[in-house]
């Protein structure tokens, strides 16, 4: 189990990168924090003849906040939105998610950017920026273009990024004032990948109805999912038990899981289910700065 | 051309070679440079058996390409023990523990458990196990290994306050 051959170049600049891929196209593979290809290199369900090893691009690296907006260089760790005190305090969610990441010796080397073009279906990173309404923001030598998550996402492990695009910035919108999240998940032993999951974001007005709530399951369908129906009817009730019962009621009207060798379709809707619920209340909670 | 000259810091010495780009860290450790104590397991990223310190972080070794460790520090587990062999807290407590059968996954589980020593709650058994979890053990069924980690936390602790005792 060693990887196959292949070619190998390291760039020191995001347009010497873009250069590679503009030559090398559909034959070239972007190798990030490697938690992904290297494993599918090492099983050899991957040959691609060149890999190009961003890494050393100093520019995908830096995080940022301006004007409210979380700016995440593609590069950055999985680890460093489980220690980082601007993602701690601005965007909890992240921070939430990425601690059900695989485990810390994954977090270490795994990048934000290599999740989103991975675009694993089981993967936290995805679904929970799909909650955040995140873009995406993709470089090629012809020009930069900014992507959002829903046309970002083609399906399991198949994107919007063209053979020539690098992707080089993950954005997060501001969280309003009155805002909660919460990510759960559920997976047969730590660090494993989900078998269901939520993400939930939740802003409150004065008088303790929502104004606003963004639902993303994980595991229900092959691509980060929204459920712009279901969040609707929230809007202007408190979010309490009823609320969160009623909300997901709907739910399998809606998207219906399949049967896999992990779940069958009926029991991964009951745990999907309760896990929705689970984080819309604790989202709610939090929205009114009443923690756990 | 499908090899690289590289220069890795490796437990504080700089080690040079020209290796396949599509040879895995693992690899160059074992098989280049000797040290064998760093172990594989699956080489997908599961077991943890050939977990490394990259920069002080815990990290897959077989998730990594020998060539990505160009001029940075790994530290393995012959870094350990003291240069008179003198072992490490945390493999005196492994030991007095049993914290090890065949011994396979314990490096993997010393170098992941090392950075942990100063800063993780020991008293909550649960966080102790969540950050152990991406090792792991068949043979011990780990709780001699989550005792072994709290052991050499708290003897690292008492050496610390020991050490500032006599500072002050």
């Amino acid at each position: 189990m060693k990887p196959p051959p292949f070619a190998y170049e390291v760039p020191d600049t995001s347009q010497e990168a873009l250069a590679l891929l503009a030559a090398h196209g559909d034959e070239a593979k972007v190798l990030a924090g490697g938690q992904s290809l290297i494993p599918l290199l090492n099983m050899r369900m991957a040959r691609p003849a060149l890999l190009v090893d961003v890494n050393r691009v100093a520019e995908l690296s830096r995080p940022t906040r301006r004007e409210g907006r979380l700016h995440l260089g593609a590069l950055t760790r999985q680890a460093f939105l489980e220690r980082s005190p601007l993602v701690a305090r601005h965007w909890p969610l992240l921070r939430e998610a990425a601690r059900w990441i695989a485990h810390p010796q994954i977090r270490a080397r795994g990048t934000v950017g290599g999740s989103v073009a991975h675009a694993d279906a089981n993967a936290e990173l995805p679904t929970v920026l799909a909650a955040l309404d995140a873009v995406f923001v993709a470089r090629s030598l012809r020009g930069e273009r900014t992507i959002g998550w829903r046309e970002f996402f083609h399906g399991p492990f198949e994107t919007e990024l063209h053979d020539d695009e690098l992707l080089t910035e993950i954005r997060v919108p501001a969280l309003p004032p009155g805002t909660g999240t919460a990510f759960t998940e559920f997976a047969r032993r730590r660090g494993d990948f989900a078998m269901a999951g939520a993400a939930a974001v939740v802003t409150l007005d004065a008088d303790r109805t929502c104004r606003h709530a963004a639902l993303a399951p994980l595991g229900l369908e092959p691509v980060p999912l929204r459920m712009p129906e279901i969040e609707a009817t929230l809007t202007g009730r408190v979010i309490d038990e009823r609320a969160a019962r009623d909300a997901t009621d709907a739910l399998f009207a809606y998207a219906a899981p399949a049967d896999d060798i992990h779940a069958d379709a009926i029991y991964r809707r009951e745990v999907t289910t309760a896990l929705i619920r689970r984080a819309l209340l604790l989202a709610a909670q939090r929205a009114e700065g009443r923690d756990e | 051309m499908n090899d690289r000259e590289i220069t890795v810091e490796v437990n504080g010495e700089p080690r040079s070679a020209t290796v396949p780009v599509r040879m895995l860290l693992s690899d160059f450790l074992r098989h280049i440079l000797t040290l064998t104590g760093t172990h594989v397991g699956c080489e997908q990223g599961i077991c943890g058996a050939c977990t490394v310190q990259l920069d002080g972080e815990p990290v897959r070794s077989c998730l990594m390409l020998a060539v990505q460790a160009d001029g940075r520090a790994v530290r393995t587990v012959e870094a350990l023990a003291d240069p008179t062999g003198t072992p490490h807290p945390l493999q005196k407590a492994f030991h007095a523990e049993h914290a090890l059968q065949c011994g396979f996954c314990t490096a993997g589980f010393l170098m992941s458990a090392e950075p942990l020593l100063e800063s993780i709650d020991i008293a909550d058994e649960q966080k102790v196990r969540e950050a152990l979890s991406g090792n792991i053990c068949r043979c011990t069924g780990y709780q001699s290994i989550v005792a072994a980690v709290e052991d050499a936390a708290r003897a690292i602790r008492e050496e610390d306050q020991h050490s500032e005792g006599k500072r002050a």
